[in-house]
């Protein structure tokens, strides 16, 4: 008897869940303001994507055509699949020092797979992520793009000089000192 | 009774007497049978591409999406151009496959649906046949398509399309028992197998409201064991594409795909019409018992606006739960139609039988 009762508890259960599931896509389809779709061609203009949307490598440059790539080459070792050359070029200044800067730093997106480690590994955070994603192009030489614009330098990073800063800095280096000795 | 004016008798039968008048007797039926092929091939077509269109636009609400939206207004050329695209393509031939049989499996699976929607009556003399066992004529012949699903996964050769139509085959002998069960218990209410009979016997009232609580419970099961008979929705285990590709119809492309397409809406649209004519009163007007002017109003609303209502109402509830439940397993589906379907079927034809028997119902 107890079997029979439970045979047809387990139907009427099933039966309610069955209608709580029908239930929520209806509800979905009596609601058509919630659609999430975007009618791309026609909203281009006011589109925004999302922070973390990963369009292309960018390096961002400031108001005055600066930026913050020390040439070092880091991201071109990183990289995976070698999209990524650094071509430095040595330079002196006017205070007679040689130093290297980047002449051109060169991004084959067409081999890209958007892994982030050349971002992530940046010591000084010079490459970013772009939000252009209309990348289509009739010719495959136009996706090899140079990331520095032409004319660019060097942004000069501020050191943070305050005491404490400088107190640690201090400690640390004795300590490099003494474990060296 | 006032819905006479929409009476299509006597124009079929002018019809009929034009053509026999100026025609020999053989001559005449032949070119009565190239029409009735005709009308329904244009039918067919139509309903088709729109019930796709239909399928794909509840489909993207559900998933809060917009759906086709860019050929023509609101996007309803999309499926016209997908068949012309389908015309054009090229069709496959497959090394192995058994060439007859690999080339007749669509077409019995599309005359399966054809020999079906013949008994259907859309309005009043509004059918191309009319037999006196038209429910066993309907389930006899709605069974046959599985034959040529079984054929296609055959011919293949193809491990794919034969695992899909052996499931296809072991579903629809099993939940074929609902169906039939389920129908008979409308059978049983109205006395008759002759599906004109069963819609002039709704004329007051419709079976599900006249039969309640087991007319209820067999329109569920015909629901749920229909949608697996079409192999659609939760019950889409013959093409599985998630697991077997494309099931049945892998190797199959081009038209002849498209023939496999359009026989699944169809077949979706004979279930929902057979559900109804026999549980919602065809083409019969919703009526009240009592209120006269209201039945009067509804009278004057035209039978077919009525059928095709009905019917795409049940078609919009089929694809809501196509769209709304995963797929079964084989085991589950198996377990659902032996150990429920069936058995609450049984009990409920017997229920039914007393029901009638002490006039349990409203007549």
């Amino acid at each position: 008897m107890k079997s029979v009762l439970n045979y047809f508890k387990e139907i009427f259960s099933a039966l309610r869940s069955l209608w709580g599931g029908m239930r929520v896509t209806g509800s979905y389809f009596l609601r058509p303001g919630q659609i999430v779709t975007q009618k791309y061609p026609e909203n281009r203009k006011q589109l925004k994507m999302y922070d973390a949307f990963k369009g292309e490598v960018s390096m961002p440059h400031d108001e005055n055509n600066q930026h913050k790539c020390t040439g070092c080459g880091i991201c071109q070792i990183n990289c995976p699949n070698g999209s990524i050359e650094v071509i430095s070029k040595k330079i002196t200044t006017e205070d007679g020092k040689t130093e290297r800067i980047i002449d051109k730093h060169i991004y084959h997106l067409s081999m890209c797979t958007f892994c982030e480690l050349c971002i992530k590994t940046c010591p000084s955070d010079a490459l970013a992520w772009g939000q252009d994603f209309e990348h289509a192009v009739f010719n495959k030489s136009k996706l090899t793009k140079q990331l520095n614009q032409a004319g660019s330098t060097l942004k000069k990073v501020v050191k943070n000089n305050t005491p404490a800063n400088d107190t640690i800095k201090a400690n640390s280096n004795l300590e490099n000192k003494q474990t060296n000795n | 009774m006032s819905f006479s004016i929409y009476d299509f008798t006597s124009l079929t039968q002018s019809v009929d007497q034009a053509l026999k008048n100026s025609l020999s007797p053989t001559w005449a039926l032949i070119i009565e049978m190239v029409i009735v092929g005709l009308i329904f091939l244009m039918f067919y077509a139509l309903l088709g591409l729109f019930l796709v269109y239909a399928e794909r636009k509840i489909c993207a609400f559900i998933q809060n999406r917009l759906g086709p939206n860019r050929v023509g207004p609101l996007g309803l050329f999309q499926t016209i151009a997908d068949l012309i695209k389908l015309l054009m393509k090229e069709l496959i031939y497959i090394k192995q496959a058994d060439k007859l049989l690999f080339n007749l499996a669509p077409f019995i699976v599309i005359i399966a649906s054809f020999m079906a929607i013949a008994a259907i009556p859309f309005a009043k003399g509004l059918h191309a046949i009319d037999l006196n066992i038209g429910i066993f004529y309907i389930m006899a012949v709605s069974s046959l398509g599985v034959v040529g699903i079984l054929l296609a996964g055959w011919s293949s050769n193809s491990k794919y399309s034969l695992i899909g139509a052996m499931r296809s085959g072991a579903q629809i002998i099993s939940y074929e028992l609902s169906v039939g069960l389920s129908l008979l218990s409308i059978v049983i209410f109205s006395g008759t197998m002759q599906i004109s009979g069963i819609v002039e016997s709704q004329a007051d009232a419709w079976w599900i409201i006249k039969g309640h609580i087991p007319a209820i419970i067999a329109f569920l099961i015909f629901l749920i064991a229909s949608t697996a008979e079409t192999n659609r929705g939760p019950f889409d285990l013959a093409e599985a594409e998630s697991e077997l590709t494309a099931g049945f119809h892998t190797e199959y492309s081009g038209i002849k795909f498209a023939f496999f397409f359009l026989a699944e809406y169809m077949n979706m649209f004979i279930v929902a019409a057979i559900a109804t004519t026999v549980f919602l009163g065809g083409w019969m007007p919703f009526h009240i018992p009592g209120l006269l002017s209201f039945n009067t109003v509804m009278d004057y609303i035209p039978p077919v606006v009525w059928f095709m209502g009905k019917t795409a109402f049940i078609i919009f509830i089929m694809m809501w739960f196509k769209w709304t439940f995963p797929r079964l397993r084989i085991d589950q589906l198996l377990k659902l139609e032996w150990k429920y379907l069936l058995p609450l079927n049984l009990i409920n034809i017997l229920v039914i039988a007393f029901v009638v028997l002490m006039g349990w119902y409203l007549h």
